[in-house]
């Protein structure tokens, strides 16, 4: 290093590229195509945890708690499933016609609070899973600060063998759900498409969507669609381009079971975008 | 997958569509598709599809050339890459289909007839009515072009024709007696 200048530019950078991560992972699974024809055909999905849409440059995800739901709602294996450095990679056989739904869900306590000494402190931990049974004993009640949620997460995709179906698409009413009104395999640029969230299968009421477009690495802006669901947890969107398409909202509330006093919900969904 | 119901020879199947004449009345939608000749280092004959869409969007089928002479089916894989037919009911097709389904043809003009009586025209309800018909070549491009028209066909109206400019040449129809 030439100054002090530089290395301080340097560590400011490195500071606020840390910063800006921590804002913006995303969650995705990518399905290789969506739409397919033919006999017992294979998708295969590429899986990861990445700041840029759909180009991993972080973590790969773990894809043990992913699940595929074949038309009929049986559980198909995941094949050939390996983890990379930045992205994991999984197989799936649609030997079914209709609309397979792959992603994974979990709902649970979380809590966070400051320890004596002032030390943030949460539970479960980091990329834990939480178990509320254990919440009694590992969360101390008179903790300084203590904020206790209810949090749910899901992350999914949708593909379809031959004439699309809806038996994926029913919401099982645990934490924020997307329930496609228009099908998650029938999108079409140029077309409006429309969508309804829940929450615990009730509207999410006024929560708030971001849809950004695939190949942002690739451009300038990220062109992202902001939707506000109405009264009824529905929301439209007219898809301006053709494309692969993240997904993205969040939901929060006070209508939280004890002993949690905040109920939140994640969702994120990758959906492809065909031309007309 | 249950998709071998139908399963017939594909010379069977493009005689189905070329001598569906058993209908009472002898009358036949005539359909020429122009497939041109194109320069490309890799060529594969184009799947081609034409069907008749309504105002609703609601298709009726009458011709699908894909590979079928592919083992296990295989040229069947690519039928979605006729995007907009896919959507248009070819997802919910059973092929090969008998008087639907044909292989596919190179380059030059092709002509086929369909008898009104004998086959799913004999159904239409009069009105408007867009002809569509869409290649998509593997490793090549996609097209699709349509010719608006009134059900019956008015014999003074014809031919109708379009032209397509990647894909396609020239699409015609007329009736034939």
């Amino acid at each position: 290093m030439k100054s002090n200048f530089a290395s301080v530019l340097v560590a400011g950078l490195l500071a606020a590229g840390v910063a800006m991560q921590a804002e913006a992972h995303r969650v995705w699974i990518l399905p290789s195509s969506t739409v397919l024809s033919g006999d017992d055909p294979y998708v295969t999905f590429d899986a990861a945890v990445s700041n840029t849409i759909f180009f991993p440059d972080h973590v790969a995800m773990g894809v043990d708690a992913v699940t595929a739901t074949a038309p009929n709602g049986k559980t198909v294996a995941l094949e050939n499933a390996s983890r990379g450095k930045y992205r994991s990679t999984f197989d799936v056989q649609l030997k079914e016609e209709g609309t397979y739904k792959i992603g994974l869900a979990s709902s649970g306590l979380r809590a966070f609070w400051k320890d004596a000494e002032g030390k943030r402190k949460m539970w479960p931990g980091r990329g834990q899973q939480a178990n509320d049974a254990e919440f009694e004993t590992a969360v101390p009640k008179d903790a300084k600060d203590l904020r206790v949620t209810q949090s749910s997460r899901r992350v999914e995709t949708f593909v379809t063998a031959g004439a699309p179906t809806n038996d994926v698409l029913k919401p099982e009413g645990v934490g924020l759900e997307l329930v496609p009104v228009t099908h998650p395999n029938d999108l079409y640029a140029g077309e409006e498409a429309s969508f309804e969230m829940l929450i615990d299968g009730e509207p999410a009421k006024g929560v708030e969507i971001v849809l950004i477009p695939g190949g942002s690495r690739y451009r300038d802006s990220q062109n992202e669609i902001k939707v506000k669901a109405d009264a009824e947890g529905r929301f439209n969107v007219t898809w301006p381009s053709a494309g692969q398409y993240f997904m993205e909202a969040e939901y929060e509330d006070d209508k939280a079971r004890a002993p949690a006093t905040v109920r939140s919900g994640s969702y994120s969904a990758t959906f492809e975008v065909l031309p007309l | 997958m249950e998709r071998k119901l139908f399963k017939s020879l594909p010379g069977m199947a493009a005689m189905g569509a070329l001598f569906l004449t058993m209908g009472a009345q002898a009358e036949n939608l005539q359909v020429s598709i122009e497939i041109p000749r194109l320069s490309v280092a890799e060529y594969h004959k184009p799947y081609v599809a034409v069907w008749l869409e309504d105002e609703s969007r609601s298709a009726t089928q009458i011709a699908v050339w894909y590979d079928v002479e592919m083992r296990n089916n295989e040229g069947e894989k690519w039928l979605k890459d006729l995007r907009q037919w896919w959507r248009r009911g070819g997802r919910s097709l059973d092929v090969p289909v008998d008087g639907i389904t044909s292989a596919t043809y190179g380059p030059g003009e092709h002509t086929f007839e369909v008898s009104i009586n004998g086959s799913d025209l004999a159904d239409l309800a009069p009105g408007k009515y867009r002809l569509r018909v869409e290649a998509a070549r593997e490793v090549g491009g996609r097209e699709l072009v349509e010719i608006p028209l009134t059900w019956p066909l008015e014999k003074s109206s014809l031919p109708l024709s379009v032209k397509g400019s990647e894909e396609l040449g020239q699409v015609r129809i007329a009736l034939q007696p």
